[in-house]
């Protein structure tokens, strides 16, 4: 087995009295696509400011290429950051800024234009080389400033909410494109974000942080279909949550009581253990077609027309605060204030130890 | 009614304006005299005056010593204060409000008690009465004044370009030199021509702390103590119009940062 590309061994980091990173271990693969997933608070960008330098852990270390790199500063580790803010040099041409990393190493001129060139091309702004930054729009900023960062071969890619500033559209695309980039230049990328579309469509590997620690991390398909905490399964994507007790198990089965009513499931568990049902919206079902695990009856009290589906806000009748959050068609018929079946198939259920 | 109050309105401006620049005026019209003596009627307009004052050798190497001490000591005053401004916007320091305060404290301090407290000092410390003297009191009162120049400027937005600079492999030096130094250009440029200016027209710590050798506005207190003549005005328009073209180019700095 080859050694991990980055080894962060049980950090752990203080700002003061405040603990923002609670013995947190993670490897990152080379080549990969890794996105630290979280609300703000979660620790994620500290994290990535440990990695990149600027911030030397409490406790804990850090490897990269097998070398600890803990203390080592920004200047000598083989990182590099792309910043929310993108922090071009205001007073270079984007060809400066973007030579500024092999200036550094002493390349000559000439090598340095040559090479700033590629990684302009690279990033679809190769007529760009003469301007200032201040002419680029917000997008073009945020491509130089990769450009900036990748023209030194970095070992690791850092990208700090790099598509934070940008309007929703011009984000898609800058998503997809960072997709592309990075799979044509084959250098792992680290990149932090809140926001979980962001993070399904870019990650090979999605870490989902909360409060200081890593709550689940896996392949984003996994972390979706079967999150393994309760916050996980609430902030990427969308969940019904049932708290519940385990009444019955069975060889294949168990019964969870929930305020909707007695829940099968699939798996032994053990009986008298608290546990949290968790289902993603697209996989409950109002009224009409019924599936294999009853959920009572609900009285819907939103609906919200979202262009390719709806979005069903309902009250269980049983338990006024239980709330169901369902996707459903957009050609459903469903309106507020009607009374419903809710159901769902005993498969989709996801399981949380509580 | 509404017209009233308008003559009114301008006729205030125009005292306000005429109190300020009417001496100014004065000055310079009567450096133009034919004549001997700088009061009505007005004769010339001749430059006889303008010429006796470069012909004079006290004044015109008056005049290059002032030059010579603005612009060194204000060289020096903007380098330590740039120096101490990036310290303190760039690194936690124990009291550093409480030492930021005392940076600029000299702003408060009357010219006439930082020039004696120097001449004390320089008289316990054997540096003899100079140009190098003055020129370091210069320093004393316009790096306070570099210091909150430049300091004001130093926003947080800077510090990610300097670590972006670092994280590609710049030592500190470096960052300083290629990145904060022409960043912070226009703040650097005003805090210069401003201290230039300050330095230009400065007279009571030079009169305190220079002897034979001295500057301009020294030289044109002792020309004035033998009495008023067109050559004392003359002189002093040329004093005039220098800070004039310090004080635009000052202007000119800190307008094209805003424009920015």
């Amino acid at each position: 087995m080859t050694a991990p590309l980055v080894d962060i061994r049980a950090v752990s980091h203080r700002f003061g009295q405040l603990a923002v990173l609670k013995d947190v271990s993670l490897r990152i693969e080379p080549g990969s696509y890794t996105i630290l997933l979280g609300p703000s608070g979660s620790g994620k960008t500290t994290l990535l400011s440990i990695l990149g330098g600027f911030v030397t852990p409490s406790e804990g270390k850090v490897f990269i290429r097998g070398e600890d790199c803990t203390a080592v500063p920004p200047a000598r580790r083989p990182t590099t950051t792309v910043f929310q803010d993108y922090a071009l040099f205001p007073h270079m041409s984007v060809g400066g800024n973007v030579g500024f990393g092999l200036r550094m190493q002493g390349v000559d001129g000439a090598t340095r234009a040559a090479k700033a060139r590629e990684a302009l091309a690279l990033v679809g702004l190769a007529s760009a080389f003469d301007k200032k930054p201040h002419q680029l729009s917000g997008g073009q900023r945020q491509r130089v400033a990769l450009a900036r960062a990748l023209v030194i071969e970095p070992a690791v890619l850092l990208l700090d909410e790099p598509l934070g500033a940008l309007d929703l559209k011009l984000r898609r695309q800058m998503q997809d494109e960072l997709k592309a980039i990075q799979k044509r230049v084959g250098t792992a990328f680290v990149h932090v974000t809140h926001d979980q579309e962001e993070a399904m469509a870019l990650a090979d590997h999605c870490v989902v942080m909360n409060d200081g620690r890593i709550e689940d991390e896996g392949p984003p398909e996994r972390v979706y279909a079967r999150p393994a905490t309760r916050f996980s399964a609430t902030f990427m994507g969308e969940s019904t949550i049932l708290a519940g007790k385990v009444t019955e198990a069975k060889d294949r089965t168990s019964t969870v009581t929930t305020p909707a009513g007695p829940v099968l499931v699939r798996g032994a568990l053990p009986v008298g253990s608290a546990v949290a049902l968790a289902i993603r919206p697209e996989h409950l079902m109002l009224g009409g077609t019924a599936g294999t695990a009853s959920l009572g009856m609900a009285k819907v009290s939103d609906v919200v027309f979202q262009g390719s589906f709806k979005r069903v806000l309902a009250v269980s009748v049983e338990d006024a605060s239980l709330q169901f959050i369902a996707k459903l068609p957009a050609s459903a018929t469903v309106q507020p204030g009607d009374t419903v079946a809710v159901s769902c198939d005993t498969d989709q259920i996801i399981v949380l130890a509580d | 009614m509404r017209q009233v109050v308008r003559v009114v309105s301008w006729l205030y401006a125009l005292a306000v304006y005429g109190f300020i620049f009417v001496p100014v005026v004065v000055l310079v019209l009567f450096s133009l005299q034919a004549t001997s003596f700088p009061i009505p009627p007005f004769t010339g307009p001749s430059l006889r005056w303008y010429e006796a004052v470069l012909s004079d050798v006290r004044l015109t190497s008056a005049l290059v010593n002032s030059l010579l001490v603005a612009s060194i000591s204000s060289a020096t005053a903007v380098t330590l204060g740039f120096l101490s401004a990036w310290g303190f916007a760039r690194f936690v320091l124990p009291g550093s409000g409480l030492l930021r305060g005392l940076i600029t404290l000299p702003l408060t301090v009357s010219y006439l008690i930082i020039g004696m407290g120097l001449l004390v000092l320089f008289n316990w410390a054997g540096l003899p009465k100079s140009l190098l003297a003055a020129g370091i009191g210069h320093v004393v009162i316009n790096l306070p004044l570099c210091f909150a120049i430049i300091y004001s400027q130093m926003g947080d937005h800077q510090i990610n370009i300097e670590r972006a600079a670092r994280d590609l492999g710049a030592p500190e030096w470096k960052v300083l030199l290629l990145i904060t130094v022409p960043v912070m250009a226009p703040a650097i440029f005003a805090g210069f021509f401003l201290s230039m200016t300050f330095s230009w027209d400065e007279f009571v710590i030079s009169f305190l702390l220079t002897r034979f050798d001295t500057t301009l506005p020294v030289e044109i207190w002792n020309l004035l103590r033998s009495g008023l003549n067109p050559k004392t005005n003359a002189v002093g328009s040329l004093v005039f119009a220098v800070s004039i073209v310090l004080v635009v180019l000052f202007e000119l700095t800190l307008l094209r940062r805003r424009k920015t």
